[in-house]
């Protein structure tokens, strides 16, 4: 009896936690099929006049259209996780599997790099990329990702493989395969559950990253999703909620549909690894 | 124990090194390593002790920017201000939410996976510039806050344009987000065996002598864990306060974060030599609190063995 009611309790705590966690989402798809005047008059979640044209006229955009700022994130976010799943994967096994002189210390020194706040190579990039034309191109958003800079994922993947019996690698190794071929053949196809959760991390944080697109990016047939969403709050100000929210409502929608489908991967990676999202 | 063939062969073959495989395979990882940390690194470490505006070469002005930022800058101290604020304030918080939760989560109730999943969605979407414009609508004047506060008659301030209220609406976006780190506590929850609980009961003792006597000890490590990744993730936050005051930090520099701050001076002014010296301060200031936390843990962190 008054565990019961202690159970319903908790229940009644959880919902209200969610409630309030879930409204500020709930309330901006739902404002963005409101007309202006009503999202400012009423808390409510259904609209009192259906106003799918605010996604209209935000598709249209301020000066370009919107559609190419998502090309634009899409391009960014697969070139990203191209270079992450390879050059990671690489680095990750050369840690786990191989023999080599100072493999320690380079460890220590990837492990060292996941704790560096981003800003203290940031300038220097910038000056090199400056120096090399590219800024104002999509290649410094993604070609780091090819040089393993991503520290997390070669760790994650680097635990994967040394949980994968070593019997595999040594009975390939009897076989006559090179390391190059145990990695290809039976390393990198086992490494899949790993690789995906890279997939999605890399994904979600480059689809959502403003710091570095808002700094390598001028150009507004460049902009991304972020910039897009950006340059609305500039020119229109504060005068066409509807429209903003409507665009701000589609952006989320990626990274929804991925949690949505990986649900599960998603939460065990964080648990697991201590991803943040 | 006889040796046998195969196991000396197993040995022999486990020394050898692998030099050239090796070299192959973290080429791409060792380049990087060099391209776009250690050698930006050091640049990034002279340019500190430097003028530079991008385009005329960098004046060697030894230790003026640091002068600078603590003896002529207040803007500076703003923006550490602000920063402070925001780490003391959100990440204790969220945490303690996030570990609350988790532990009625825990209790094995039905619905579980709905639960985590729906508290941690907000995590998921972070610091993204979608969220961003929500809150910003969210506490606006006339926003979902104040709609909600007028229906039991509080007339609401115009939260993000005050500057006593602006930095508090970063800090609640920030705690919102506690699903992540609830996420891990829930893990590290899951680890501790029930048996403990069970002895406690046996023993009668209350659920709040069970929180502290088993449940806080045994998640120490998860706790310091969270403690410190949410420290150095505060430390860097940016897109939010960039959109809430339209990249000014405003208003009345009340959401000058040390990030925005440094992403003016060296983006914006092109005061590239300041940026550099801020970015190592930032590195010697987070490292010195994350430091400070690991030297406090041998106190509080309990691990086995």
């Amino acid at each position: 009896m008054r565990t019961e009611r202690k159970r319903l309790l908790a229940h009644f705590a959880l919902v209200v936690v969610t409630l309030v966690m879930l409204y500020p989402l709930v309330w901006m798809v739902a404002s963005s099929f409101k007309p202006t005047d009503e999202i400012f008059s009423q808390p409510g979640l259904i609209p009192k006049h259906f106003e799918p044209s605010n996604y209209a006229e935000g598709w249209k955009g301020v000066s370009t259209a919107f559609s190419i700022f998502i090309e634009n994130s899409l391009f960014i976010s697969v070139a990203a996780i191209i270079g992450n799943v390879i050059s990671c994967s690489l680095a990750a096994y050369a840690f786990a599997r191989l023999n080599f002189i100072g493999r320690r210390i380079a460890y220590a020194t990837m492990l060292v790099t996941l704790m560096l706040p981003t800003h203290v190579t940031l300038v220097p990039q910038y000056i090199l990329f400056n120096e090399l034309g590219w800024v104002n191109t999509f290649y410094p958003l993604f070609v780091p990702h090819f040089f393993a800079v991503d520290a997390f994922f070669v760790l994650l993947m680097v635990q994967f493989i040394r949980s994968l019996p070593r019997e595999l690698d040594e009975a390939a190794r009897l076989d006559g395969c090179s390391p190059w071929k145990t990695y290809r053949y039976i390393v990198f196809p086992l490494l899949r559950p790993a690789l995906v959760t890279t997939i999605i991390f890399t994904f979600i944080w480059t689809y959502n990253d403003f710091f570095k697109q808002l700094i390598y990016l001028n150009d507004v047939q460049l902009f991304t999703v972020p910039l897009g969403l950006r340059q609305f709050l500039d020119s229109t100000g504060d005068s066409s909620w509807g429209p903003m929210l409507a665009m701000s409502t589609l952006a989320l929608v990626p990274p929804l549909v991925l949690f949505v489908t990986f649900q599960r991967q998603i939460v065990d990676g964080v648990a697991t690894s201590g991803l943040k999202g | 124990m006889t040796v046998t063939y195969p196991t000396i062969r197993r040995e022999r073959r486990r020394v050898r090194y692998q030099n050239g495989w090796a070299l192959a395979f973290l080429a791409p990882w060792l380049i990087g390593f060099f391209a776009f940390t250690a050698g930006p690194m050091l640049m990034s470490l002279y340019l500190a002790f430097t003028n530079y505006d991008l385009l005329t070469a960098p004046k060697w002005i030894g230790g003026g920017n640091f002068r600078r930022m603590f003896g002529e800058d207040p803007l500076f101290l703003q923006s550490l201000k602000v920063t402070a604020i925001y780490v003391a304030v959100g990440t204790p918080l969220s945490l303690c939410f996030a570990l609350a939760v988790a532990v009625v989560l825990n209790r094995g109730l039905r619905g579980l996976d709905f639960y985590r999943s729906a508290i941690y969605l907000p995590s998921l979407f972070g610091g993204s510039v979608a969220i961003a414009v929500l809150w910003r609508k969210v506490f606006n004047g006339d926003g979902l806050v104040n709609q909600i506060l007028a229906l039991v008659g509080i007339q609401g301030p115009s939260w993000i344009s005050e500057p006593h209220t602006a930095l508090g609406t970063l800090i609640a976006l920030e705690v919102w987000q506690f699903g992540a780190p609830m996420v891990i506590f829930l893990a590290g929850l899951r680890q501790i065996p029930r048996e403990f609980y069970e002895a406690a009961q046996v023993d009668g003792a209350s659920r709040y002598r069970q929180f502290w006597g088993i449940t806080m000890p045994l998640l120490s490590p998860i706790l310091f864990f969270n403690l410190t990744l949410q420290l150095i993730r505060s430390f860097q936050a940016f897109a939010p306060a960039f959109i809430i005051s339209d990249g000014s930090g405003g208003p009345a520099d009340s959401t000058l974060f040390y990030s925005l701050y440094l992403y003016q001076e060296g983006f914006v002014n092109f005061d590239m030599g300041y940026a550099a010296a801020m970015a190592w301060m930032l590195v010697l200031l987070a490292g010195a609190v994350v430091a400070v936390n690991f030297i406090f843990s041998r106190y509080w962190v309990h691990y086995e063995n």
